[in-house]
């Protein structure tokens, strides 16, 4: 693996006297596409506004390139800020804001012109040199503050919900972008967003918050298929999150039913949250199954049939490609090795997952 | 049917406009180019060109651009500032800026008269602490003084406003490029409040040009305006055309310098209205 490019160590931010980040320990690699993946308020922003310099922490050290950064202002750091409302100059054209970060660097004309040139090229908006701000649309701004971001040649580009403000499709494409983009370019970018799926879709590795904490940090495989805890779980994509006992190794007990597993080492009788995937869970005949229970919804969601059944006293939510009707009696299966077992939150850090989940 | 209906609502502003805007403009536009026999005639208009006159509009010039000036360097870091204070008390002080403007205009200009006359306020407490007495008052000194007291708000609020305006995202952008405050000053935040620098100047200098009120009052009779002007021909010689003559003149002043502001806000991306 590459060096560590960024390296928060110990920080700690609080505003009003409310604690957004609590000894917050994070290191980010270099050429790395890292997502911070949070709700609202989880102090993924106030993360990345410290990494930019925008914010101080009240303790802990930033660390970029072996250097501390900590009271460095923002214009003298080498990363620059796609910001979620793009936040371009509306009294400039399109190649004056492109080229306000070079002309500050006291770059040649020609430099300049080729910086432009080039720039609207990557970010496929070639010609609109003189175009004013207010003539384009939100997808269009939002390339352009990439544009005038990435020309100053940033070892990192953060970059806060850059799509939150597009429509669905934009998103989509945009993201397509985003990854060509940071390998065309070959560095690295830290993204912010409470969208999973566009964490999914771009991230080497994700670090999920939640209330000023991280609860996992992953590939996206990891996060999805593994995640630590029942708020990761809920986070990271629907899921059947369930209170159950681990009666001894390989054997957990739901809803009073014995369920064989793949997982060890938790001890016998000790109680857990067991996760399971919708897609995960398999309606069969009713004698076939684990247990059974009646269909009381279905929706239809085009690659597939989303279905809640009710069984011994919980709403399983399953998704399959088979419908069955509503009042319909089912079994439920599922494969041991898609029953995943977390510990219940023990440390204070891991509190934060039930007051919230 | 609907849009009859939503027409008729203007009826009583369009009659408003023609009574009280439009039929005077007409009535002054005619004075202006007859004789009192009604002939027609370019001499009340050319009169502007009597020494007399002539002096009058210079002088006028001079003290609303130097009120202008004074009102636009008072203005812009008292807007910034302000600006930079929280929302509260930023409430609080525009309330304050605009707490005189509930008191009689005339009042404000006589009790200044009181405060920078011979035996005021003013000139009683320099005494008393021994500082050299401040006579101003029936100079063009005092004149402006007053305007600028009367105009300062209007200066203000334009600028604050546009101020207001600047997203934090924006300045923070400037920053992340590598800006230092003196940059994000000049390229960012002048350009950005230039409308409202130029409409805080329209504000000030129209009036303070026009006015006749503060030079008669403070002014003793030695500051002669070309508001005095026209208002002498009016009320003292009953020289309706002649007034209306200076009056057409002064008009097309007020309009070439809305004009010209307006253009050179154009050129900025800053335009007016």
């Amino acid at each position: 693996m590459s060096k560590r490019l960024i390296d928060l160590q110990h920080i700690t931010k609080s505003y009003d006297g409310q604690m957004i980040l609590d000894d917050l320990n994070l290191y980010i690699r270099e050429n790395e596409f890292l997502t911070l993946l949070g709700p609202s308020g989880c102090g993924k922003t106030t993360t990345l506004r410290i990494i930019g310099g925008f914010e101080t922490p009240d303790q802990g050290t930033v660390i970029f390139d072996g250097k501390n950064i900590t009271e460095l202002a923002p214009n003298q750091r080498q990363l620059n800020t796609v910001f979620q409302k793009y936040a371009l100059f509306p009294h400039m054209s399109i190649a004056e804001n492109i080229a306000f970060g070079l002309k500050i660097r006291k770059k040649s004309k020609a430099y300049i012109d080729d910086k432009i040139k080039y720039a609207l090229k990557l970010v496929n908006l070639e010609g609109f040199e003189k175009r004013s701000v207010n003539s384009l649309s939100g997808g269009q701004q939002q390339r352009i503050a990439i544009a005038r971001a990435i020309v100053n040649e940033p070892k990192v580009l953060l970059l806060d919900e850059p799509l939150g403000a597009l429509d669905l499709k934009l998103r989509q494409d945009m993201q397509y972008e985003l990854i060509r983009l940071k390998n065309e370019l070959g560095i690295t970018f830290v993204y912010v967003t409470h969208d999973q799926e566009e964490a999914l879709t771009m991230s080497d590795t994700i670090v999920v918050m939640n209330q000023g904490y991280i609860q996992q940090v992953g590939t996206p495989q990891d996060i999805y298929n593994e995640p630590v805890n029942a708020f990761v779980a809920d986070f990271i994509g629907e899921s059947n999150i369930i209170s159950g006992t681990m009666l001894k190794d390989c054997l957990v007990q739901i809803l009073n039913v014995k369920f064989p597993c793949v997982d060890e080492g938790f001890g016998a009788n000790v109680p857990v949250d067991v996760v399971i995937r919708p897609e995960d869970v398999e309606l069969v005949s009713p004698e076939q199954g684990m247990l059974t229970g009646e269909v009381t919804s279905l929706i239809f969601k085009g690659v597939h049939w989303e279905m809640e059944v009710l069984a011994n006293g919980y709403e399983w939510l399953v998704q399959a490609t088979q419908m069955h009707p509503v009042g319909d009696h089912v079994g439920i299966w599922v494969a041991p090795d898609n029953i995943q077992i977390m510990n219940k939150p023990e440390s204070n850090d891991e509190k934060a997952v039930e007051s919230d989940a | 049917m609907r849009n009859l209906k939503r027409q008729l609502l203007a009826g009583p502003y369009l009659l408003w406009m023609a009574g009280f805007i439009l039929l005077p403009l007409i009535v002054i536009l005619y004075y202006a180019f007859t004789t009192t026999g009604g002939n027609f005639t370019f001499l009340n208009v050319s009169s502007i060109t009597f020494s007399v006159h002539f002096k009058a509009l210079i002088l006028s010039l001079k003290l609303a651009l130097i009120c202008t000036l004074i009102c636009l360097v008072l203005s812009y870091p008292l807007a910034m500032i302000l600006n930079n204070m929280k929302a509260k008390s930023q409430n609080f002080i525009v309330f304050i800026f605009i707490l005189p403007m509930w008191m009689n205009f005339m009042l404000r200009i006589l009790a200044w008269r009181m405060l920078l006359s011979n035996h005021g306020v003013i000139n009683s407490l320099l005494d008393t602490i021994g500082l050299p007495r401040l006579d101003i008052l029936n100079t063009p000194t005092a004149v402006v003084f007053c305007m600028v007291y009367d105009f300062l708000p209007f200066m203000i609020l334009p600028i604050y406003n546009s101020m207001a305006r600047i997203s934090s995202d924006v300045i923070e952008a400037a920053r992340d490029l590598g800006a230092n405050s003196i940059t994000i000053f000049f390229k960012v935040i002048v350009p950005l409040t230039l409308s409202g620098v130029l409409s805080g100047i329209i504000m000030v200098f129209v009036p303070a040009l026009t006015s006749f009120a503060v030079s008669d009052l403070l002014g003793g009779g030695k500051v002669l305006l070309i508001g005095n002007v026209i208002e002498q021909a009016f009320m003292q010689e009953y020289n309706w055309n002649l007034g209306s003559g200076l009056s057409f003149v002064l008009m097309i002043f007020v309009i070439a310098s809305m004009a010209l502001m307006n253009s050179w806000g154009d050129e900025n991306g800053a335009g007016v209205w």
